[in-house]
């Protein structure tokens, strides 16, 4: 019992970082109806920002820095690459988005190099003894962390002028333009919430084992989260991520006895076979709305 | 859609016989110094429909054909990027044909590769084999191994549309990468990996020297015979029934049902006939280089692919082969740029270098030509034969 409820914990830490990841997809995705691939990009280069920032201004404030650096350059990427395009199909829009998530990494990673950088977080991989439990302190604070900016998040659509005209703009592009709502501006404060998001689970996803030029892959399992949880539900990506994280965190532990045959790290893409299980029952996942098409 | 289409596509005013197979089907002829006057439906339908289009393909065939008499390792590569042309219109009929954004191409690749690997592989050697090296054998199981994992993939994807299902193949190849690298008994394991398919047709063997030509040139020969029979057959499935129907379903998926294609029908049949491409492509890529190993069907690949239909030209066959032709020889001409330009560096280790300007290349290029010329290199063809067309007054 120990080990499983260790094992959750584990997961629900893994999984805020997916959370946050999946929720910088939903926004963008709720604003533009298009799904950035270019997050992997932003997460790693928040990650490599306060690797970087870390050492001479402390880790607390390399943290919001690095965020706000990506946040910007999240916005650059909107001016330059996507406004131009709107309009044009879904499709197109999401491959330029797979194009800038190349180059972006390339780059990024001539500022890693070839060893692991540490982001200098406080935590390493020290224990903490929580009601019996082994915990690992990364996990409650990447917990904490998630908790507190998606309440803050909720609140920012719920109570302000700006989450509003986001919530207007998401349920229909022409009427909140006819209302007076800047849709260009929507569009541009959603790619720099996305990239800021992006940028702390990235700093998150690094704290204990550091960054690597393959950390980024920990940003595509953000997909089968908000595939789970409903492209369209800020709530759902939350949800979705803290369930792949932990059903992954399980799998991780119990799989090598349990089922062997299904190969050593199967861990890694228990994420993408959840997702195709869930979509199976339901293709506009837990909490998406069901597309209406008119004819 | 009925079974009879042929008769109603006649245009008024021409006898019916003159109609694609109709009893007694007279030529019918173009008048004289009007070439694009059509008088027939044959004539519009026609896969070589202008006199010029007949003479330029049978000149690039009489150049590739010459082209063998190039340096080994050019031969080689162009070779490589015959193969992927296989690959990019198989890409091609499901995403720009059919308009069903697959990332998934490097997982059917894949099932292709080692279905044609453990066909003809040695049967005593450390991995599966079965040692019918014939290339009928291997080429048609591949292709239809990596069919049927379309069609196991098409009831979901019929389901699913625009970028949930753009997920989910993306999914694929995560999932496909995984198993590929824990079957060691198949592929060899991961570092490791396993010899590929050999390609030998009615006992000759291309890839070894022979009176015929070097290793080189007998693979290139082959690569692009395979490549020009893949091409016309995806050609004529475009122009086809069929090819009508992915048309319909890309444009606006709902129409198409109302006109009466069934949807689940044919995305599972797009989504089959592009695996299997994918299948004979995977097969045949890497007899070139003779191994192969699991960790090579990433999502890097599914993204080349992307790159080729995209900076070829969606929906055209052409477009398919010049971008797979252009995606395949731009690591040979980043190789060409430390020469050129002194802070470019031929060392891994050193960070502007070739290998890294060579991927952001491929996100690079994608991005501009979404951008500024969607239609990709063939856009660009069209656009050079419209200004010289109605040359001396193109503005």
């Amino acid at each position: 019992m120990k080990g499983v409820l260790e094992s959750l914990v584990r997961g629900l830490g893994n999984g805020s970082v997916y959370a946050l990841l999946a929720l910088g997809f939903v926004i963008v995705y709720k604003a533009t109806r298009v799904i950035s691939f270019a997050q992997p990009a932003f997460m790693i280069a928040g990650a490599v920002a306060v690797s970087h920032l870390a050492g001479t201004t402390g880790f607390y404030l390399a943290v919001p820095l690095a965020a706000l650096l990506v946040a910007g350059l999240a916005l650059g990427v909107e001016r330059v690459a996507i406004r131009p395009m709107v309009g044009r199909p879904v499709f197109v829009v999401a491959i330029i988005t797979l194009g800038i998530d190349v180059v972006v990494r390339v780059v990024v990673n001539g500022f890693i190099g070839l060893d692991v950088r540490q982001v200098g977080d406080p935590w390493g991989l020290s224990l903490v003894e929580v009601g019996g439990l082994a915990v690992q302190q990364r996990w409650i604070a990447m917990l904490l962390t998630t908790a507190v900016l998606v309440s803050l998040l909720f609140a920012f659509f719920r109570y302000t002028r700006y989450g509003l005209a986001m919530r207007a703009a998401a349920f229909d592009q022409e009427t909140a333009l006819a209302q007076g709502v800047s849709v260009g501006m929507v569009f541009a404060l959603s790619w720099a919430l996305a990239g800021g998001l992006a940028a702390i689970a990235g700093t998150f996803a690094g704290t204990g084992q550091g960054v690597d030029q393959l950390t980024w892959i920990i940003a595509l399992k953000a997909l089968p989260a908000i595939i789970v949880g409903g492209l369209d539900s800020l709530g759902g990506a939350v949800i979705g991520g803290l369930a792949i994280g932990v059903v992954e965190s399980l799998v991780q532990s119990y799989q090598g006895d349990l089922a062997p045959w299904l190969g050593q790290n199967f861990a890694v893409v228990t994420p993408y076979a959840v997702m195709l299980l869930v979509l199976l029952v339901r293709p506009y996942g837990l909490f998406g709305t069901p597309e209406v098409e008119r004819v | 859609m009925t079974e009879r289409t042929g008769q109603v596509g006649v245009r008024p005013g021409v006898r019916p016989d003159s109609g694609p197979g109709g009893p007694g089907a007279v030529r019918a002829r173009r008048p004289k110094g009007r070439p694009l006057l059509y008088t027939a439906y044959a004539q519009d339908m026609a896969l070589l429909d202008t006199r010029a289009k007949k003479a330029g393909l049978a000149l690039l065939l009489g150049a590739a054909v010459l082209l063998s008499g190039l340096p080994d390792d050019l031969l080689v590569l162009l070779a490589a990027g015959y193969v992927a042309a296989i690959g990019a219109i198989g890409l091609n009929i499901v995403t720009g044909y059919a308009g069903q954004v697959s990332l998934g191409h490097a997982f059917f690749v894949a099932v292709g590769a080692y279905t044609a690997a453990a066909v003809s592989g040695d049967p005593g050697g450390r991995t599966l084999g079965f040692g019918i090296t014939s290339m009928l054998v291997w080429l048609p199981a591949a292709g239809a191994a990596a069919a049927l994992a379309g069609v196991l993939v098409a009831p979901l994807a019929a389901r699913l549309r625009g970028l949930y299902l753009a997920i989910v193949t993306l999914g694929l190849v995560f999932l496909g990468e995984h198993v590929f690298k824990e079957w060691d008994h198949l592929t060899g394991g991961p570092g490791v990996g396993r010899p590929a398919a050999v390609p030998e047709l009615f006992g000759f063997r291309f890839d070894a020297d022979s009176a015929l030509g070097t290793r080189a040139q007998s693979l290139y020969m082959l690569m692009l015979v395979l490549l020009v029979v893949f091409a016309v057959a995806a050609r004529n499935l475009a122009r086809s029934r069929i090819g009508r129907a992915f048309s319909a379903i890309r444009d606006r998926d709902i129409a198409a049902e109302v006109i009466g294609v069934p949807l689940t029908r044919y995305k599972t049949l797009a989504f089959a006939i592009s695996s299997g491409y994918a299948g004979c492509a995977g097969a045949l890529m890497y007899t070139v280089t003779g191994f192969f190993d699991p960790g090579s069907f990433n999502l890097l690949m599914s993204v080349q692919f992307i790159a080729m239909v995209l900076i070829g030209g969606v929906a055209t066959v052409s477009g398919a082969i010049a971008g797979a032709l252009f995606v395949t020889l731009l690591p040979r001409i980043t190789q060409e740029l430390p020469a050129l330009l002194p802070f470019v560096s031929a060392d891994t280790t050193q960070t502007p270098n070739v290998f890294q300007i060579q991927v952001a290349l491929y996100g690079l290029l994608i991005v501009l030509f979404l951008v500024f010329e969607p239609r990709g290199l063939f856009g660009i063809w069209i656009r050079a034969r419209a200004y010289w067309k109605s040359w001396p007054f193109s503005y």
